[in-house]
């Protein structure tokens, strides 16, 4: 039903991925892959470089249409109403995606009109979204003078000004320090708590995990064990999430989820 | 029971004309303040017009001569016959840029911020193809200023209004070309490859420096070349509404590979048909 309008009943799902599968060519990148985010909840995919995370991203992101199985985001499929589906949804993609040539408000303004959001209302929300993250006095600043850890807190920002309910963010803390990661993350965590955000969080950096998250592990395009920490830690026969997911990434197995 | 907001995400919103026409206006707002921003892009795109006007067209004024042909009725001087020509040059290479910068914005990863917008992906590659176009209408124009000093004007001031929709078309066909090409290459650094297998065929095997008549007498076969080369129509299109005239098979030819061209590129940009679906981290 291309037009209809999701049934609410079925709607306990932010983001729910069904059978998803992807090639290069004859290499395998993803391997029916299925998880979902519930929504207002903070989803960890967790994965070694090459696990197939990015590729996951370009599929939600209907960067490229996925070969099988299907996407849907609140309710509505990627491919059949990808313009429901993706004004419902912000990215921070790993690779940085600001116009360096242009400041902060321009690419503010630009990514605004990119989803139909008027002059005015967007330059409101801009810098309603820069005074949270303590970059108000900064909106006429080139992105190019930024740090990497500013860069990146811009672009989370960025990706709110359209009010989606669900953000996917792609190792968003890689390159950065401590301080940076650890600010970062706060903030995300926060949009979860206060503005009911749905997050996907991809990252193979096992301290970004916490205790109270949900957990997808993802190994060379399979989907290894999903589920909240204690249970994949618990199924792993771990002590904690690190020694669960190295066993996992170890062997190499389906898990509970691969069932 | 279901949260409001979760419920809120079930209803579909659509998208109106206000939306498209806010989308449509930063894309193009976008662009113009990239190019404003490279003058050095604005400089060398006057420059090489200006270079073929002053230099080559003086140059080979008494060398070669142009009879009267439509839409002249009198003999021209040979700096007149090529203008026409010099106009699509810089379109031709203001496409071509376009498509620099978009196989440079893919590589960057700034393609994915347009791309990931809810709106059409036809909708959102025809509003880089306007704001394209819209750029390389700024280049001409400011090309015909420096000629009209050098006294090259067409025969009334009305041809700088009548030109303007051939302009367009142009624009538009030049850009839907260098979107194609850039969907098919891979990497900056072959780009080269397009200077040598695009630019310079294009441009010197059509009227733009020469009638075709002429074209004909040295070789009949370079002469269908350039009749198959859209290129041609393009100056051709240029040349007669510069003169207030409508040249209809030139028309049909550009609008009809406009047409083809961004149909292309729009089929090589889709996520499900495309070729960039298959380049890992395109």
């Amino acid at each position: 039903m291309p037009d209809d309008e999701p049934p609410l009943a079925a709607l306990t799902a932010a983001l729910e991925i069904a059978g998803v599968s992807h090639r290069y060519g004859k290499r395998l990148a993803l391997d029916d892959v299925s998880l979902s985010v519930r929504p207002a909840s903070f989803c960890v995919l967790l994965g070694l470089n090459g696990a197939g995370k990015s590729t996951l991203f370009s599929l939600i992101t209907r960067l490229y249409a996925a070969q099988s199985g299907k996407i849907k985001i609140f309710g509505w499929d990627v491919s059949r109403d990808s313009g429901e589906a993706l004004r419902r949804l912000g990215v921070v993609f790993q690779a940085r995606t600001l116009d360096l040539d242009l400041s902060i408000a321009q690419n503010f303004a630009y990514h605004a009109a990119l989803h139909g959001v008027g002059a005015r209302e967007g330059r409101a929300r801009a810098e309603a979204l820069l005074a949270q993250i303590g970059m108000a006095d900064r909106a006429g600043d080139k992105v190019r003078s930024l740090s990497g850890g500013q860069m990146r807190r811009v672009e989370i920002a960025r990706a709110l000004l359209h009010r989606p309910s669900m953000l996917l963010l792609d190792e968003p803390t890689v390159g950065l320090d401590v301080k940076a990661r650890a600010d970062i993350l706060h903030h995300v965590r926060g949009l979860v708590a206060q503005e009911g955000v749905g997050v996907l969080w991809a990252t193979h950096l096992i301290d970004e995990v916490a205790g109270s998250d949900d957990v997808v592990v993802l190994h060379l395009g399979r989907l290894l064990d999903k589920g909240n920490v204690g249970e994949v830690v618990a199924r792993a026969g771990a002590d904690d999430i690190a020694a669960a997911f190295a066993k996992l990434t170890e062997a190499g197995a389906p898990g509970e989820a691969g069932r | 029971m279901i949260n409001p907001a979760v419920s809120a995400c079930a209803t579909k919103k659509g998208f109106g004309l206000a939306e498209y026409a806010i989308c449509l206006n930063g894309v193009v707002w976008r662009e113009a303040l990239r190019f404003l921003h490279q003058r050095e892009r604005f400089v060398s795109a006057l420059v090489r017009p200006l270079v073929w006007l002053f230099i080559f067209a003086a140059g080979f004024r008494s060398v070669l001569g142009v009879s009267i042909i439509p839409p002249y009725d009198t003999y021209v001087l040979y700096e007149v016959y090529i203008t026409p020509g010099l106009m699509a040059m810089i379109q031709l290479f203001n496409g071509m840029q376009s498509s620099l910068s978009m196989v440079y914005d893919r590589e960057m990863g700034n393609m994915r911020t347009l791309l990931v917008s809810p709106l059409p992906r036809w909708f959102l590659l025809t509003s880089r193809l306007v704001a394209g176009a819209s750029v390389s209408l700024l280049q001409v124009y400011a090309f015909l200023l420096v000629a009209y000093a050098w006294e090259i004007e067409p025969p009334s001031l009305w041809g700088y209004l009548t030109v303007l929709p051939a302009l367009v078309l142009s624009g538009l066909m030049f850009g839907a070309l260098g979107m194609l090409l850039s969907s098919l290459i891979k990497q900056l650094e072959n780009f080269a490859g397009v200077m040598n297998f695009v630019i310079f065929p294009m441009f010197f095997a059509s009227s733009a420096l020469y009638p075709l008549w002429r074209v004909k007498e040295g070789s009949p076969w370079l002469a269908f070349f350039c009749e198959l080369n859209p290129f041609t129509h393009a100056v051709e299109l240029i040349r007669f509404a510069f003169y207030q005239q409508l040249n209809l098979g030139a028309l049909a030819v550009t609008m009809g590979a406009t047409i083809v061209f961004l149909g292309a590129a729009i089929t090589a940009y889709d996520p499900s048909r495309g070729m960039l679906m298959r380049r890992e981290g395109a």
